[in-house]
């Protein structure tokens, strides 16, 4: 079983992954309860997979935008965002566009080459699980996520900023 | 000047905790060079041809006393007892261990310096005009916008691994000292004709072997607006920029693709469906932060200093320095001084401890303690009372800076070049020398007035040679060095691309040929005009004729 780190709530934990991955030619096997697709494949089978009860997700290359998402995502119980290098950052403009623009409620995966060096801003732009490449422990990633006490931008992670906490250490006004 | 409060300082601690502990694991191996090397780099540490440089921030050019202290602290315990101001207000020391890195970031920290930022595909130091909050021209004051820039822009979740880097200028005043059209973003503060402030948002100006001057985007985009307009361009740059080549990954490259219309019509779009609300900074925070910056108490002073003309009257020495390094202040009775880092022979840019701490001691006595950093590689005290200038002038003198040539020929920008840079083709620095020795006599190089001339060792362009008024680049031919000259660019608010004078010149012939070209200019000038001025009027022609006579 690949290794799966998932949030929840404020903390960083190991889970069993229960979606299995199809690459486009594999054939899907008998009984499958959770997929994770290409979207070109998503595009030709997903309505059966979904007639089927199968919960499915999306697997998206960065070159891939998330408008072409945008009118299933609904349906999704996950979209898996691919780094081919961890130094490639499109995806958390994706990221933060299915949680912002979209309102996407289900997992966010990090796929590909995820490292706990990513970790803070993968999880600031929206990401909630992560299939980590390097060998760092789950303490890694906690240690990695909640190693700085303030941020200064707002983002999907619903942190307060800076000037947030300024204005209401202040006292004057209430944060937009 | 603003002060970091405990967030800010927070920050900048756990972000060098953090570093810390990814030195410590590259250094037991658990991380591989390729995994390290964009940490390091937007940790401000770059892989030298001898050692390693650290690159140290000053937010937008921006330098208290004590700052400057630890960095000739820094300079002594770590380097070699000097450090180099860069082209982008930053200061960079070449001869660093990694294994050092560490413990440098904890004493930059504690005065609220850092490296966060000043390298990697990510957004950089912003530069701002040097003659901020002490100008009478300017339209506001552009370090606010640019303290704002700095917070949204530090550690941003979206916009660290960038397609390549991205780098920012703010200029306020209709002279601009930042260069600000050959800025990946160049930020033009106004007021439109109903008063309110805004900005003229230039985006895809640039150098390198593709050089562009940044296009206008938007006319006016209302101040409030501006780190949510920010982030749409940013976007916009980090979904559609190209990641296949590392030539053709500046946002220039893209707005040059898609034409400047269909780019702006992108960021537009885009920005039109941000929650503006989450992302501008609020008035209150704004406000908090314009009232660091405006903590300085003027005296009421006569405008014109008795004290100075009867100095100046005795020293022209002192006189020539105040023609050429001291600028008009707002308020009646104050100067802007500006520190020449160009004595000829030396190194431009380069700057000892002990001058560090002699500057710093300057600015505590007689410049409400502040320092600031231009472009053009020198340091300006922003406020100074004429009545302090001969004093500011001697404590200068006494360490070797009190060079009266800004904007002359010998203030010349110069990169590190083949000396200390493994990209180099050529060595930079040695050609500025032999240039500014020619111009040494402060009478000659009065004479011909403002003169910007630009070196770089590589067409990667950090010497800024597209925009020099003589813009030198060094090439290399078969294993040997050679120059080619370009003339007529501009990084001001009149802004060009240098054209090119004619085949590579070997070392020997550079500096004779700056003289040429002096001398045409000398010949052929109208009454006011400056060598630029001379060029656009006649073309390349006379000064071709002049450098390549020999040759024919």
């Amino acid at each position: 079983m690949p290794k799966l780190y998932k949030i929840a709530g404020d903390q960083v934990v190991a889970r069993d992954d229960p979606f299995v991955t199809l690459a486009d030619d594999e054939a899907a096997p008998d009984s499958l309860s959770a997929v994770i697709l290409s979207f070109a494949r998503f595009q030709k089978e997903g309505e059966l997979f979904l007639s089927q009860g199968v919960q499915v997700g999306v697997r998206l290359e960065p070159d891939e935008p998330v408008e072409g998402l945008a009118y299933d995502l609904p349906r999704l119980a996950l979209v898996a965002l691919a780094f081919p290098k961890f130094r490639d950052g499109r995806a958390y403009s994706a990221a933060a566009l299915l949680r912002e623009r979209y309102a996407f409620g289900g997992e966010v995966r990090a796929v590909g080459d995820v490292l706990r060096d990513q970790a803070l801003p993968m999880l600031r732009c929206g990401f909630d699980a992560f299939e980590p490449a390097d060998g760092a422990t789950v303490e890694d990633w906690d240690r990695a996520l909640h190693r700085f006490r303030h941020v200064y931008q707002a983002a999907a992670d619903r942190r307060l900023p800076a000037f947030a906490e300024r204005a209401r250490a202040s006292g004057i006004g209430t944060p937009g | 000047m603003y002060r970091y409060d405990a967030i800010d300082a927070a920050i900048l601690a756990d972000r060098a905790a953090e570093f810390r502990d990814q030195v410590s694991r590259r250094l037991s191996g658990e991380l591989t060079e390729d995994q390290f090397k964009p940490l390091r780099l937007m940790n401000g540490l770059y892989l030298q041809l001898h050692a390693y440089m650290l690159r140290v921030a000053i937010p937008y050019g921006v330098l208290s006393a004590d700052q400057l202290r630890r960095l000739a602290f820094i300079a002594r315990r770590f380097d070699k007892g000097f450090g180099h101001f860069t082209t982008r207000t930053n200061i960079q020391f070449n001869w660093i261990k990694l294994e050092d890195a560490p413990d440098i970031l904890d004493s930059l920290a504690e005065v609220g310096l850092h490296a966060v930022q000043t390298s990697g595909n990510c957004i950089r130091n912003t530069t701002a005009d040097p003659y901020a909050g002490a100008t009478a021209e300017e339209i506001d004051d552009p370090r606010v916008w640019s303290e704002a820039i700095r917070q949204w822009s530090t550690l941003h979740p979206e916009f660290t691994y960038l397609p390549r880097k991205f780098k920012i200028a703010v200029t306020a005043a209709p002279k601009d000292r930042t260069a600000a059209k050959v800025h990946d973003i160049g930020l033009k503060l106004r007021r439109s004709r109903d008063g309110e402030l805004g900005f003229e948002v230039m985006v895809g100006g640039g150098m390198g072997r593709t050089p562009y001057l940044g296009q206008t985007i938007r006319e006016h985009l209302p101040a409030r607006h501006l780190l949510s307009y920010l982030t749409a361009i940013l976007r916009t740059y980090n979904r559609l920029g190209r990641r296949d080549n590392i030539y053709k990954a500046r946002i220039k490259i893209l707005v040059a693709s898609l034409g400047a219309d269909a780019f702006g019509r992108e960021v537009e779009a885009e920005w039109a469906q941000l929650d503006h609300a989450s992302i501008d900074l609020p008035d209150l925070e704004l406000a908090r932060i314009r009232a660091d910056f405006n903590r300085l108490a003027f005296q009421d002073l006569p405008p014109v200093s008795a004290a100075l003309n009867a100095a100046k009257a005795a020293d022209p020495s002192l006189a020539r320095f105040v023609r050429n390094n001291v600028s008009a202040h707002k308020i009646a009775g104050y100067g802007i001084v500006n520190i020449s880092l160009k004595a000829p022979g030396d190194v431009p840019g380069d700057c000892t401890a002990d001058q560090m701490d002699a500057i710093a001691a300057l600015a505590d006595a007689y410049g409400s303690g502040e320092i600031r950093v231009t472009h053009a590689q020198n340091l300006v005290l922003p406020h100074v009372k004429l009545d302090d200038v001969a004093a500011v002038h001697a404590g200068l003198k006494k360490v070797g800076l009190a060079t009266a040539n800004i904007d002359l020929a010998s203030d010349i920008i110069a990169c590190p070049g083949l000396d200390f840079c493994a990209l180099a083709n050529a060595r930079a620095i040695p050609i500025a020398q032999a240039i500014a020795t020619r111009f040494a006599d402060p009478s000659i190089a009065e004479a011909v007035g403002e003169l910007k001339i630009k070196i770089s060792g590589c067409i990667n362009a950090c010497g800024h040679h597209h925009v020099g008024h003589i813009g030198i680049l060094g090439v290399d031919k078969k294993g040997e060095e050679f120059y080619q000259l370009t003339l007529g660019g501009s990084g001001a608010e009149d802004a060009s691309l240098g054209d090119v004078l004619g085949p590579a010149l070997p070392f020997d012939r550079v500096a004779p040929s700056v003289d040429q070209l002096v001398d045409v200019y000398l010949r052929e000038r109208s009454p006011g005009e400056r060598f630029l001025d001379t060029y656009r009027r006649l073309g390349l022609t006379p000064f071709k004729a002049a450098v390549y006579a020999e040759a024919i």
